[in-house]
Formats: structure tokens, sequence, C-alpha cells
């Protein structure tokens, strides 16, 4: 079959084309209509999710750190401060290669070498477009040294920022403790938001303990960012309902330390090591807290080198140990109050009554020699007198009356022992030894038994007896307030930097002694002037020409044990072997207005070299400064 | 009802402008609507780009550029458009082929010819030489054309697009071939043949789908999970749709939308610009803009229907839809209706050969309009 010869019919066509052509416009409705229905989806339907995943997309939260509070004492010197320092900043987005750059700053001498690989990990850990601090504090010589050579660094320049400043340097270290840049343990015990945006934070003392009420409330601000997450400026309508929250200043800390005190405890150790902690027995209030040797905090808040804390924690003086708080030595003669007024109370001994002091003791039925400080003897002794010439011979007798659980229910009530409760943190409780300690402290059957001869020993201080200088002078406050005292703290209130407002912290009673007669307290109160009074007093000396009445107790720790049959020569026993030097005391004796305790390490006797330091302190505090 | 028509249009040429128009063989409401939206473009660009008053300058250079090419087309007779139909083919076959061989590479696509003076895409050339040729095979043929010529015709569309997918430029060498499948649409192809291409699709889509690149077997996995890369293929499509959402009915207001100014809506200014609309002008805007294009592709249809001969109304009927098809692939892909490919938002996205190549196809459409014999009276 053919197929027939086709011809074109144009009026067909033009027909056929206009009804492809309206067909074609349906389509196109369609389709446009199917787009609108999207549209409307997005914008009026789905309009609210997209509109705040919008918003988070252009705006980012920025922190603004609030200033740390200052720390001052309660006549209003300033302990610590916000100071603008200079800071080296680095944006890593900025810098071609920050190893390389690293080094060449090593070359200017503003980065150590051995930093180099901490600080690459500092600036790796952080979003490239965040400035990194790489010094925090540079001297002025260091930046007018990188100002020079700026051009040769981009992306690193240097900024002012507020940094810790200790205006005394190394006045009363231990006591305020210092800021340090932020670690990963840190990390751990902090809310990470409430610290975006601050670099230093409290490592001890009472920066430290204090962290949450001087740190104050981070602020943020809501910035514009562009999608590299770069802050930008934007149109004013851009900017629309950005929120701010202003930060919070941390609160002023007010310390009841004085600083005549405490530069006269610091001055009366230059140059040994040892330990003073003052406390005013009316309130518990700190007056003088020092241990020796100290540090500069600027140091840590400057941020330290590898280096140089290398060599702080590898001084053999160990000036980063807080010897009053942690610092744990036998207390020797110091306790000699406190057996007596057990003594006194469970009526083991006659005051009146004198024991005759040859030089040494033995138990009954032992040839064991306890030997008294003085060869040759004290002669005869009553309570009074043993106390003021430290007679040991006499307390060891005292000692065995009592027996070791009076004695150590005793020395637990005068918070030996147990933390004293200051209002900061790392204390050590010191040991007072019993029969149940001792069970379980030795391992060997033969070694848990509590001995005679153990307890002989604890009437001198010494044996496994353990205090710290802190709790010391507690002990001393609950002498001079007849068994009653309070917790020592160093901070008295909190200011609120913006109003000047002050919340007064009140003091915090210590458990009282629970002895209530007068008579016995001014017995042992009186043995403790005699210590400082003539003709026998053993710290007669260092008290002679106070125009105020002193009470004291000196001791002399051993370190070492000297054998039965040789004698103690301090000229061939090794400096860092010889006796601990210690002395209690408070002043005035009548009217106590301060309490304090003094550890010389090493310093051979209480009345050499403890007393006269204490002495010192006592007329710093107690004498008007002369003008 | 033609006396009628003819009529109020001899009333309305009483005004001089309208006389102009005529003289010049240019169509009154067409160019008001393609004004109207390279007008409002600008604005949209200025904003889009961030306040680039430089770039704004260039496009504002090249819509003029438009003009003269719309209005230069719109002078020739549609015999001479018919006769250069397939030389002007044959020309472009032949530019691509150069290109395939020593063109310029430029972001990875070889789709430039450096002439010395300016560099040309011969693709662009192709968008109108590809529907004329078509229309030259079936002017003079009954219509509609048989399997012989359709597969004549298969051929004509297929060599181009072939060379330019390869370059690789998925966007046009789809263009190019729809705006040819138009022709054949609307030269009366049978409904049953429709259907069984149609029921084809599935399987030609598997074996395009092996001949598509790596980067664009991604888009079309993108579009059906944009979630599944939210930060590689897919964040194109989801900040846009961000962008959109966000704009709600009304817009954030003209350089407000903080999609677009802070830089999270990528390609802002050029395939992505019609998110820019619909973040600072919302869904309000949006409607305004898809009102201009509908009303310049039905204007088109129209005028394709009103012409006279089989050349004249294929090309004039095949520029209007493909216009469409840019519309609405860009809409659709850039609102996530479609997958992502590469089409400028005509007369709006920042580019100058496309808005060139557009602007001189409505000129083909107003020539072969304009040209009529007056029938009847």
């Amino acid at each position: 079959m053919i197929s027939p010869v086709r011809i074109k019919d144009h009026w067909a066509e033009q027909r056929m084309f206009m009804r492809r052509a309206i067909a074609a416009g349906i389509v196109i409705l369609a389709l446009v209509i199917a787009l609108v229905v999207k549209l409307v989806q997005l914008q009026v339907v789905r309009h609210q999710y997209y509109a705040e995943l919008s918003q988070g997309n252009r705006v980012r939260i920025e922190p603004l750190p609030p200033n740390r509070g200052l720390i001052l004492t309660r006549a209003g010197e300033v302990l610590a401060e916000n100071l603008p320092a200079y800071q080296l900043e680095l944006t890593p987005e900025q810098v071609p290669n920050v190893n390389e750059a690293l080094w060449r700053l090593v070359d200017l001498r503003l980065v150590e070498p051995d930093d180099i690989e901490r600080l690459t990990r500092l600036v790796r850990s952080r979003r490239i477009f965040e400035s990194v601090p790489i010094r925090l504090q540079l001297s002025d010589e260091e930046v007018a040294r990188f100002a020079v050579h700026r051009h040769e660094f981009p992306g690193i320049d240097i900024r002012t920022r507020l940094t810790r400043h200790y205006p005394l340097g190394d006045v009363g270290v231990h006591a305020l403790g210092y800021v340090g840049a932020i670690s990963e343990q840190d990390l751990k015990r902090i809310d990470e938001s409430e610290y975006a945006g601050t670099t230093l934070i409290g490592k001890v003392g009472v920066e430290s303990s204090f962290e949450k009420q001087v740190h104050g409330t981070t602020g943020f601000r809501q910035v514009l960012v562009n999608a590299q997450g770069r802050p930008v400026e934007g149109e004013a309508a851009l900017r629309a309902n950005l929120a701010t929250r202003p930060p919070v200043s941390g609160n002023d800390l007010i310390l009841s330390l004085d600083v005549r005190a405490q530069r006269a405890a610091e001055e009366a150790l230059r140059g040994l090591r040892g330990a003073v902690v003052a406390i005013d027995p009316n309130n518990g209030d700190v007056l003088a807290f020092a241990s020796t040797p100290g540090f500069d905090p600027n140091l840590f808040a400057r941020g330290l080198t590898t280096a140089e804390y290398k060599a702080l924690q590898d001084d053999i003086d160990r000036p980063m140990f807080n010897r009053a708080l942690r610092g744990t030595y036998p207390p020797g003669s110091t306790i000699k109050p406190v057996i007596a007024l057990a003594a006194l109370e469970s009526h083991s001994i006659d005051p009146g009554q004198t024991r005759f002091c040859r030089g040494f003791f033995t138990l009954p039925g032992s040839r064991h020699r306890y030997r008294d400080w003085r060869p040759e003897g004290h002669g005869w002794m009553n309570l009074q007198e043993s106390l003021a010439q430290s007679c040991d011979t006499y307390f060891y007798n005292v000692a065995q009356v009592l027996g070791i659980d009076r004695m150590s229910s005793y020395l637990s009530k005068f918070g030996l022992g147990q933390p004293t409760g200051i209002d900061v943190e790392g204390e050590k409780p010191g040991l007072v030894p019993s029969r149940d300690w001792k069970q379980k402290a030795f391992s060997q059957p033969g070694e848990q038994v509590w001995f005679p001869g153990d307890t002989v020993i604890i009437g001198i201080g010494q044996g496994y007896l353990l205090a710290t200088p802190l709790q010391l002078a507690h002990m001393a406050t609950l002498l001079a307030n007849r068994g009653h005292s309070f917790e020592p703290r160093f901070v008295t209130a909190l200011r609120d930097p913006s109003t000047g407002e002050m919340h007064k912290i009140e003091p915090e009673p210590s458990p009282s002694v629970g002895v209530d007669d007068a008579a016995v307290w001014q017995r042992v109160v009186n043995g403790m002037v005699g210590v400082t009074s003539p003709p026998r007093g053993t710290a007669r000396g260092s008290a002679a020409g106070a125009p105020y009445q002193i009470a004291g107790k000196t001791g002399t720790a051993q370190v070492f044990t000297v054998g039965q049959t040789e004698k103690y020569d301090e000229k061939q026993i090794a400096e860092r072997l010889r006796d601990h030097a210690l002395f209690i005391a408070f002043a005035p004796a009548e009217a106590p207005r301060i309490a304090l305790s003094v550890l010389v390490e090493n310093g051979r006797s209480g009345s050499g070299t403890a007393a006269p330091v204490a002495r010192k302190i006592l007329d710093a505090y107690l004498l008007e400064p002369t003008s | 009802m033609m006396d009628n028509l003819q009529g109020s249009t001899a009333r309305r040429t009483l005004t001089a402008s309208a006389r102009l128009l005529g003289t010049l063989h240019l169509d009154g409401q067409l160019l008001l609507a393609l004004s109207a939206i390279a007008v409002l473009g600008l604005g949209i660009l200025y904003s889009a780009s961030g306040q680039n008053e430089a770039l704004l300058w260039r496009q504002t250079m090249r819509f003029g550029l438009a003009m003269v090419a719309m209005i230069a087309l719109a002078q020739v007779s549609p015999k001479y458009l018919r006769l250069w139909a397939p030389w002007v083919y044959a020309l472009g076959v032949l530019l691509l082929i150069i290109v395939a061989l020593v063109g310029e590479a430029s972001k990875g696509a070889q789709r430039w010819l450096d002439l010395g003076v300016i560099r040309f895409q011969p693709s662009e050339l192709m968008k109108l030489a590809v529907p004329m040729m078509c229309a030259w095979l079936l002017h003079d043929r009954p219509l509609p054309p048989d399997l012989k010529l359709l597969a004549l015709m298969s051929i004509v569309i297929l060599v181009p697009v072939g060379l330019i997918a390869e370059q690789p430029d998925l966007g046009t060498a789809l263009l190019i071939a729809t705006s040819g499948i138009f022709v054949v649409l609307l030269a009366g192809l049978r409904a049953r043949v429709i259907a069984a291409v149609l029921a084809l699709v599935p399987v030609l889509g598997w074996v395009a789908w092996g001949f598509l690149h790596d980067y664009q077997q991604k888009r079309v996995l993108t579009f059906l999970d944009p979630e599944s890369d939210p930060l590689g293929a897919g964040y194109h499509i989801i900040q846009s749709q961000i962008a959109i959402g966000s704009g709600g009915i009304f817009g954030k207001g003209w350089m407000n939308g903080s999609q677009a100014q802070l830089e999270f809506l990528p390609e802002r200014s050029t395939d992505f610009i019609f998110a820019v609309v619909g973040e600072e002008f919302g869904l309000l805007g949006l409607l305004l803009l898809l009102a201009l294009y509908v009303f310049v592709i039905g204007r088109g249809l129209f005028m394709a229907i009103e012409c006279q001969d089989t050349f004249a109304r294929l090309v004039a009927g095949s520029i209007s839809l493909t216009f469409f098809v840019y519309v609405f692939v860009n809409a659709g892909m850039v609102s996530g209706l479609v997958p992502v490919v590469g089409v400028p938002l005509p007369l709006v996205s920042f580019g100058g050969t496309s808005m060139v190549t557009l602007m001189a196809g409505f000129g083909i459409l107003m020539s072969l309009h304009s040209h009529r014999k007056l029938i009847g009276s």
C-alpha cells in the first residue's frame, strides 16, 4: 500500500498549533502553581522554622568577661587588683605559618623555645579567627622590641587586656594565692560557659577558695557574623534585636590580714624556712600568714615559662610549699600548756606540789632514759616553773599520769588532729595519736599496740603527734580566750563593687574546749606568762622590754632521733636535720588581741630562733606605728 | 473578532510611541514586561552583590547591549532568519567542536572560545540556532512530522547537546535540548508518541546517569536528600531554603536579608539570586516576579499563535517556552523543587552572555510577529 501524499494544510496546522500552545500554557500554569505551593510551604507554613535557622546562622554569642573582684585588707591596702597589660596575641587565620612565626618570636626573645610546642597546641585548639594570647604580660621593653618588627608578623599583635596584679608582690602570697591560665584540670571543676572569655582563674589560697565570689558573672553580647563566622558590622536592621547582657563584676574581698604584722612576719623569717600564723582570738581573723621562702604571684598571672616553673618546682627550699597551712611538724613543748590544763582539770596533779628534775625520766621497771633538754636537770619544779623553764622531766611524768586517752582527748579539744575550718582549701589535719589510730595505722601486730613509752613523749609534743603552724596558732587562740575561739578566716567581708555595699561574714565559733574552771585557766596562763618573764622563763630574752605582757610557750622539736648514749651535737648534724624551732604566744596576756605560732624549720631552738620572730610581729601589731 | 482586535490595535497605534514601536517592529507589552523585570533585577542585584556598584554597572551595560541585540534582530525579516537558520546552526556546531578541542577552561568546564577581543560561548548561539534549525526542517513539510523527520531532528538536537554536555555544562545542554523538543511538540507530535517517550524516560534516565559527571550525579543525589551533606553539596539548597523560608510573606526588606548580606547564601548574585528576592521581598515579591515572567511567556505564546507561517510559529513558541524553562528550573532549584542545575534566573542573575541571548531571542520573536502580512481588511 502506498501511503497517500500528505499536503500541507495551513489552516489545520494553525489550529493544531493553537491547541498545542494552549496545552503548553496549561502545563506552565500547573508548574507555576506547583512552584507557588512550594514557596508558600517555605515562606508561610514553615516560616518560623526557617526564621530561627536564619537567626542562628547570623548571630554568634560573644562572651563579655567580668572584672575580677579586688582583694583588699581591712585598712584598704590593695593586695590584688586588675591592671591593663600588654598581651601578645595571634590570630591563626592571618598567620601564614604559625610555627615559623613562633620561631621568629624566639629570635626576638619574646617566646621561649621550650614553649613552642605548648603554644602550637594552644593555637590549634582555637578557632582560626579567634585571637589566642601567646604572652600574657609584656614588659615595656618587650613591647618596644616587638613594635620594631611588627610589620614582619602579620596576624600577631599587641592587645591591652586586664590581668591580675599583686602590688605588694610576694607579701602574703601563701594566703592570697594567685591566678593563672585556666588549665584542663580547672575546666573539670568549673562551669565552662561561666569562664568563656576569661583567661585567668584562682589556683590556690584565697584566690582559689573564693573563686566563685571574686569571679563575677560573665555577660554576653550577640554579634552579627558572616558565613565564615567573622564578626561584621552590617546594616542597622540586621543588627536589630541583638541581645546583650552586661557582665557582673566579682565581689571585692576584704581580708583580715594586717599588712604591718604580715610584713613583720615575712621580714623576721627572711632567709629562713618557716611559717608564722597570727590570729585575732576575738574573731578568728588571720592577721599574719607567712610561709617562707615565698614567691611573686605576679609571675603566674604573667604566665611562667616552662623553665621558670621548673625552677620554682625544683627549688630545694620549696617556695611554693605552704608551710603554714600544709606543713605538719611535731609541736614540741608548745603543747605543754594543753597538757598542763588536762592534768589540772582532771586533778591528776597538784599544781603546788614540787618534783625533782635530775635531767631525765624513767618509767617504772624500765631503764630507758627519757632525756630533758637540760642534761643537768632543773631541780625542784612545780607546774608553773616547769612551764616557764619547759622542764621535760616534769611533763614526762604528767603524761604518764594522764595516759594517752586523756591526752588525745584534750589535744583534740584544742583543735589538733583536725582541720581548723579556715576559709581556704588545702589545710592538713595533722595527727593526734590514740590507741585506735595506732591499731589502724600499723599493719604488724607488734606495732599496733600502744606502749607506755609512746605516751611519755606525747607529754613534750614529740612522737607521733603532728600539727600545722595554723593549728598551733588556733590552739593559742583557745588558750588566749580560756577555751573559746573562732574558726580562723581570711575573708571578713565581701563588697559589691557597683554599690559599695558590704556583706560582713560573721565569725564562726570553734567548738569550745569545755573547761570552765577559771582558776585552772589562770594557772596555765600564769605558767605561759612565766615563759616570757625573768628570772628563768625560756623566752624572757625575747620578751624583754615589751610594754605589754606576753603569754607564750617555746618549743623545740626533734627531726632526728639521738641515740641513748649519744649527745646531741648540733655542729655535727647536717643543717636540715637540726631541730625545728617553735613558739606560740598571745598578748596582752589578760586581754589578748593577738595569738600566734612561729615555726622555723631547723631553727635549733624555740627560744633562740622562734620567739624573737614572734616579738617582732607582736610589736608590729600591738604598738602604735611611729609616725 | 479578528477585525475587532485589529481595530483596537489600530486605535492604540494612534499614539506616537506606539507608532515608533511599530516602525521598529517592537512589541510594546513584551518590551514593557521585560524592562520591568530587568529594572527590578538590577535593584535586587545591587542588594545581592553586597552593594557592588561596579558589578551593577557592568550588568546595566549588558542589558543595554542585550536591548541593542533585540532591536537589531527585530528588524531582520523572518524570511532571512529562515534562510540563515541552517548556516547559523552549522557554524554553531563547528564552533562547539573547536571549543571541545582548543577552548578555554574556566571553573573546570571548557565552554569559552577566546576570540582575542571577547570571549564567546558558542553554546549560547546554539540556544537560538537549534530551535530555528528544527523549525527550518519542518517549515515546508506537512505536520505532524513523520518518523524519518523525527529521527533527523533528533540528530540535529543531540549533536550540539552532546557536545555541550561534555564541556560539561548540563544546564545549557538541557535548555537547548528542551528548546528543540518544544519545536517538535508544537509541531504536533502525536500524543501516543509522547506517551511512549514519557514511558521511556526512566530508562533513558538510567542510561544518562552513567554519562553524568560525578559532581552532576552528586547534585541529583543531594537534591533528593539535601540534609545528607549539609556542609558540602547540600549546603546550597539548605541555605537557599533558609533564605526563602525566613523571608516569610513580606520579606526582611531590601538589603536586609541576613542570609544574603552575610554570605550564607552561596552564588547569591548569580544562580541563587531568586532566594535573595524571597528573603528580602518575601512571598509577595516572588509572586510579583513570577507574575511578570508568566506575563512574558503568555504574551510570547499569544504572539506565536498570531504568527502566519510554520517556521515563525514554531520558533516563536519554542523561544517562549524555553524562557519558561529558565524561570522554572532556576526557581525550582533554588526553592528545592528540582535538582541544582546551573541555570540563571533570566534577566536578573548576574551574567553576560545569557542575557544577550535571551533578549536576542525576544528580538527574533518580535520580528516574526511584527512582519506579518495583514489578512482581511
